[in-house]
């Protein structure tokens, strides 16, 4: 029965931030809806001011919400906060731990604030340290870590009390290619043992590489949702780079403009297709008009052109 | 044996809070005993030999328990203002606030560290008067509910104003401009008693005279005021103040957006 409820349930939820001297009243979120179910592994993508820090901040408690209605795992923030917050284990955006406190200390406090006391949380402590490779720095003080290991250790913090839906306001950013693929390893390994993470992130490989479902947030709204696939199969604009042998003139691109084709110095040539085009009429007609190509190759990651093409319609 | 979660987070903040005000005694516990012992120097040492008995006190034995009120006063306020407000500026108020907690926990949390730093001020500055004068207890349960009740309303005065600042400028206008008038006109260094009447009725609307006189009687059971009438104006205030800051919790003005 338990199983039916969501891991996280928002209805219709708005935000407003009042408006002060310096700044007019922002409509951060204009009426969103999210189911996620638990177990699952949630992206949320969006340009840079589309709402997804405040989204994950009303659903922790750091943001007052101006209308709507969010539970978490059954429990509503609003009538029940302290169930509600339990469960959440928050990575924010941006660091929030005490900089003069080693990362001992803080993981420790969390813990306490979480009700388990000082001893008791020590080997769990000594565990998520250890496994987000943060344990020699124990004693440390956090403002002389590196800013990969703060990141970390904002991990380390919100893991501290088991919660079972993690959310992660772009754990990733700035963290060297090969420590965010021992992150995303990480994160696969804690949700495949159950806990229910939302993410979110601006890099689109990210998403693809670990979320099961995801949702497109630009300017408040969830403008398309579905799993990945589901996501670059109905609006799957390819773009295509293509090295030609010759150089291409101003009268080849002229007789080419029923493509869509943009040129990117005089022998390359980016080709984008959307939903239902064959790749061989466009190569028919340059064939015809004498261009001769050399390769083909796939420019980017497909949800990247699925992602820019939704934001430049809902522009 | 399992203890309360709420019994946990309180401890933790508490715990924490401490650990600091003896990390940074430098600045947290020093200042106000070299201060004090300025004060029971000139006013008590050297200006107060020429002044006359009050109702039968020495003048230091007369102004110790405003001096030490004083110290608690300010010790009180100043830690939950800086503590919280500073907690609000690097956000490590998040901590607290993505947490299980109740408000009402929170909130006990902040006012004990400032009460437990105005109680080790106050003990050591009791501590420095005895060399100065002989010090007499005529009631340790008013000397202990006096001042336990003055740190927990300047606790809360001080969260209060740390809620409300908007810059660092703004955690010492309130202190400047309004506790330091209030504690020097509140009859720690005079009786009352001795002021021509227009002043006399003027200062009764000071309510840190009240708890300066509560905190005398219990040293030298003299007051200026009713004993009854200074608990009575503590009780209030700290009611009014911590309604106010209960119910800002609840709306999260002056703690999130
Ligand atoms: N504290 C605040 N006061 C006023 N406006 C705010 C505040 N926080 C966010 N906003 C506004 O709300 C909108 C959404 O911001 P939010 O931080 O939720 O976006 P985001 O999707 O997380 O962006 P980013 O990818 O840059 O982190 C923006 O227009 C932003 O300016
Ligand atoms: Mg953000």
């Amino acid at each position: 029965m338990e199983d039916s409820v969501s891991a996280l349930s928002i209805k219709d939820l708005k935000k407003v931030y009042a408006k002060d001297k310096k700044q007019p009243g922002t409509e951060a979120l204009k009426g969103v809806s999210l189911e996620i179910k638990k177990g699952e592994f949630f992206g949320l993508l969006g340009p840079n001011g589309a709402g997804k820090t405040s989204l994950i901040g009303i659903t922790a408690g750091l943001v007052v919400k101006t209308s709507g209605s969010v539970e978490v795992m059954g429990s509503a923030i609003d009538s029940d906060p302290v169930n509600a917050k339990k469960h959440i284990g928050l990575v924010p955006q941006e660091v929030n731990f005490d900089i003069f406190d080693t990362p001992l200390n803080i993981v420790l406090n969390q813990a306490g604030y979480y009700g388990i006391p000082r001893t008791a949380a020590l080997p769990r402590a000594e565990e998520v340290l250890k496994e987000l490779g943060l344990w020699d720095k124990k004693d440390t003080q956090s403002q002389k870590l590196s800013g990969g290991m703060k990141r970390r250790l904002l991990i380390a913090r919100a893991l501290i009390h088991e919660p079972r839906i993690l959310l992660l306001d772009e754990p990733t950013a700035g963290v060297d290619v090969e420590l965010r693929r021992g992150m995303w390893e990480y994160l696969r390994k804690l949700n495949e043992a159950g806990t229910t993470i939302v993410l979110t992130t601006h890099y689109l490989e990210e998403a693809e590489q670990l979320c099961s479902r995801i949702a497109i947030v630009n300017k408040g709204a969830i403008i398309e949702q579905g799993s990945v696939k589901e996501l670059v199969s109905k609006l799957s604009y390819v773009t295509l780079v293509l090295d030609t042998v010759e150089p291409v003139t101003a009268a080849q691109i002229a007789l080419m403009r029923d493509l869509k084709i943009k040129s990117i110095d005089e022998t390359t040539l980016e080709l984008s297709l959307k939903p239902g085009d064959v790749v061989n009429d466009a190569i028919r007609l340059m064939t015809k008009i004498g261009i001769q190509i050399a390769n083909i190759r796939n420019s980017g990651s497909r949800l990247e052109e699925v992602f820019v093409n939704l934001i430049e319609k809902n522009a | 044996m399992t203890t309360s979660p709420i019994f946990v987070g309180y401890y933790t903040m508490l715990r924490k809070d401490i650990v600091r005000i003896l990390r940074i005694w430098s600045q947290t516990l020093l200042p106000p005993v070299v201060t004090t012992t300025l004060y029971y120097l000139i006013f008590g040492a050297f200006i107060g030999s020429q002044i006359a008995p009050i109702d039968g006190f020495s003048y230091m034995q007369f102004i110790v328990p405003g001096l030490v009120m004083m110290t608690v006063i300010t010790s009180a306020y100043m830690n939950t203002v800086s503590t919280f407000y500073f907690a609000k500026w690097v956000h490590t108020l998040d901590e607290l606030l993505v947490s299980p907690m109740p408000s009402w926990v929170v909130i006990a949390g902040f006012v004990s560290g400032g009460v437990a730093r105005a109680l080790m001020v106050a003990v050591l500055v009791l501590i420095v008067s005895v060399f100065f004068t002989k010090l007499t207890i005529v009631s340790i349960g008013i000397v202990v509910a006096a001042v336990l009740l003055t740190a927990i309303l300047f606790a809360l005065a001080g969260l209060l104003n740390g809620m409300y600042a908007k810059s660092f400028d703004a955690i010492t206008i309130i202190p400047t401009f309004v506790l330091t008038p209030l504690t020097y006109l509140g009859g720690v260094f005079y009786s009352i008693d001795q002021l021509p009447e227009f002043f006399r009725i003027i200062s009764l609307a000071n309510p840190i005279l009240y708890m300066v006189n509560a905190f005398r009687f219990g040293f030298l059971g003299i007051s200026d005021v009713p004993i009854g009438v200074s608990f009575a104006v503590m009780g209030v205030l700290i009611v009014v103040l911590l309604g106010t800051v209960l119910w800002l919790f609840h709306k999260g003005s002056g703690l999130k957006n």
